[in-house]
């Protein structure tokens, strides 16, 4: 079993939601990656999701953005954030960890490349923000074929017969984009989602992570009493911009810890 | 037979539709709209009509008598883009996708810009339309371009500065692209030239491919045939593959791409992503070559001239090549051609631009 789904069926037995913080890796430097990493599981991080960065990350809004040039500065690329991750699975072999990111750094390397190079670290699970089903044959085959599981964005806008279409496809969950927008907007609309979510539900058998525009604890609660897991990215990204190195694993500690809190009692 | 795209949007192992998930449904409404009029009598009977009276098509074409002279080869004769209104052939598709904006009812217009011109033409067709326009342009651009940033502004436009990346077209791209995002009910994207997610390069093809047919009418009646080439200066491609597509069945005239070489292919500091074979990646919606490092990051081009290249290769013109082994060629600036494009540039703070690049190439032919 898969360690996305073995942890989503111990959090379900719990009755529990997943928390899923992302941050970009290599922000502020590669050496604090790892350690963040570890301080989000410590903090009540159930699943990591890794940004890759890109020089032109178009679906994202400008904190995640300015993150993705601070690593970018810092040299870090998709063949180091691959490295991190094997660090990290040194000591801690059971939280799932997901990158995510844009395509072309992996078309660079190779699809086959990547997905080897993801099954031997111990990456669990890949979502490419710019390859929709459409355009993921490749992936998808190359992805499956080491055990990783695609992950794949539905949206406000995904019509059912997409909704359907991305229900044969997706593997571990499914990441539900909660406003019409860039990531760390702020124009979220609770209702709209719960109204949304059932719809999603007729299809989709997976899990269900939401995020995109999560500030704070209180949306985070709210957001988790309508799916199976949130995910927190900008918000925790701005916490490592306003942090310095002495200070970010505390600040981010407690940023998660309060959104787990807040997440249990949902 | 050239029969490019696919039903999916694919030119060959070009294109497709590489988006975010939030933005599908745009595409895919668009796609359907585009179909819907493509071939409607009253659809292109409308943009005839633009193009022949707001445009001020057709454009002529000029023999550059004392020039082909001088240069001792080939007669060259000039496609005049430049004498459209606002100065360049952006206007061909501003003036189609703005038509199809109002059949589908959308009120707010955005446009990417890079020099300013696909801005200014966008800001234009608004006005014309009664449309809102945001034009996203990079900041290192706006400094360079500022008499067109008054114009568009003149036009109505709010032009919104883009400081991140590079900050310049590549970074007002996915500017634009987050703005659709966020707006994607109300916003109609008008892109710039023939890149971008299925159907824009077919759309902007398409409108642009006045450029051709009317060349193709034009020659016969100056000089009794075709001519022996068509040459157009490559970066995103709209005006190469304008002049270019109607010709392709034409097997006799030889189809020239110039891509711009800046210090050399060999540098690695240039905006000529097909000449180089660069690798064929993922950007701005479809797959094509690209200028990246060996980690798949999007490096900058390099120019002399501050204009419309982006980091990516034309896509129609990269499906063309594949399938018929024409020339895509390359002009590398020596200090001679750098020396012409500099007086051209100085003397056109009003870019007419196309010409002076094709000028530049037919140098760079005769030099070789």
């Amino acid at each position: 079993m898969s360690r996305i789904q073995a942890t989503f069926d111990a959090l379900k037995q719990q009755n529990r939601r997943a928390l899923i913080p992302f941050f970009t890796a290599g922000d502020p430097h590669p050496a604090l990656t790892v350690p963040l990493m570890h301080a989000m599981v410590a903090a009540g991080a159930d699943v990591i999701e890794l940004g890759v960065p890109f020089s032109d990350p178009m679906a994202d809004g400008p904190t995640i953005q300015r993150a993705s040039e601070r690593a970018l500065k810092q040299g870090m690329s998709l063949r180091g954030v691959l490295d991190l991750v094997a660090i990290f699975r040194q000591q801690d072999n059971r939280t799932p960890v997901v990158l995510m990111g844009y395509g072309n750094p992996i078309e660079a390397m190779g699809w086959d490349v990547f997905a080897q190079r993801c099954a031997e670290v111990g990456v669990d699970g890949v979502l490419t923000v710019d390859f929709p089903p459409e355009e993921s044959h490749d992936a998808f085959e190359h992805l499956q074929g080491h055990g990783i599981d695609p992950i794949f964005l539905l949206a406000p806008t995904t019509e059912d017969a997409r909704v359907e279409q991305v229900a044969k496809l997706a593997r571990g969950y499914v990441y539900y984009v909660s406003l019409k927008g860039v990531t760390g907007a702020g124009n979220l609309d609770l209702s709209a989602i719960e109204q949304k979510l059932p719809q999603l539900r007729k299809h989709i058998k997976l899990p269900i992570g939401v995020g995109f525009g999560i500030r704070d604890a209180v949306t985070a609660q709210a957001v988790a009493k309508l799916c199976d897991g949130v995910v927190v990215g900008s918000r925790i990204v701005q916490e490592i911009e306003n942090s310095n190195d002495a200070t970010v694993i505390a600040n981010v500690s407690a940023l998660v810890n309060e959104l787990r809190l807040a997440i249990n009692q949902a | 037979m050239y029969n490019y795209p696919d039903s999916t949007g694919h030119f060959g192992q070009f294109g497709g539709i590489y988006m975010a998930e939030t933005l599908i449904p745009a595409v895919e409404e668009l796609r359907v709209q585009y179909l819907r009029y493509q071939n409607d009598p009253e659809f292109k009977a409308e943009f005839a009509y633009e193009l022949k009276h707001y445009v001020g098509r057709p454009s002529p074409i000029y023999h550059a008598k004392n020039w082909s002279d001088r240069l001792g080869g080939a007669q060259i004769y000039l496609k005049r883009e430049d004498l459209n209104h606002t100065g360049a052939h952006k206007i061909n598709n501003a003036i189609g996708q703005a038509l199809l904006a109002k059949r589908m009812g959308k009120k707010r217009v955005i446009a990417e810009t890079g020099a300013g011109m696909h801005g200014v033409a966008t800001a234009t067709v608004a006005a014309r339309f009664g449309m809102e326009c945001i034009v996203y342009m990079g900041a290192e651009d706006i400094q360079r371009q500022s008499p067109n940033v008054y114009r568009m502004k003149l036009l109505g436009a709010t032009v919104v500065p883009v400081e991140s990346g590079s900050k310049t077209l590549k970074d007002a791209c996915n500017e634009a692209i987050r703005d659709w995002v966020t707006n994607v009910e109300s916003t109609f994207y008008i892109f710039g030239t023939a890149a971008g997610p299925h159907p824009y390069p077919m759309m902007v093809r398409d409108f642009q491919c006045v450029i051709g047919n009317e060349a193709k009418i034009q020659m016969p009646e100056m000089i009794g045939r075709q001519p022996d080439a068509v040459i157009a200066c490559v970066g995103g491609g709209s005006n190469a593959i304008g002049l270019f597509y109607p010709y392709i069945e034409e097997k006799d005239v030889q189809i020239i791409g110039v891509e711009a070489g800046g210090y050399g292919i060999a540098s690695g500091q240039h905006a000529a992503p097909l000449t180089a074979n660069a690798k064929v990646g993922v950007l701005h919606g479809n797959r094509v070559n690209l200028m990246q490092d060996e980690n798949g990051q999007i490096t900058e081009t390099i120019l002399f001239l501050p204009v419309w290249i982006i980091p990516v290769s034309a896509l129609s013109i990269a499906g063309l090549r594949k399938s018929d082994a024409r020339n895509m060629s390359r002009l590398t600036m020596t200090r001679r051609c750098r020396h012409f494009t500099i007086c051209a540039a100085l003397k056109a703070s009003f870019p007419r631009s196309n010409p002076a690049m094709r000028s530049r190439m037919r140098r760079r032919l005769r030099l070789e």
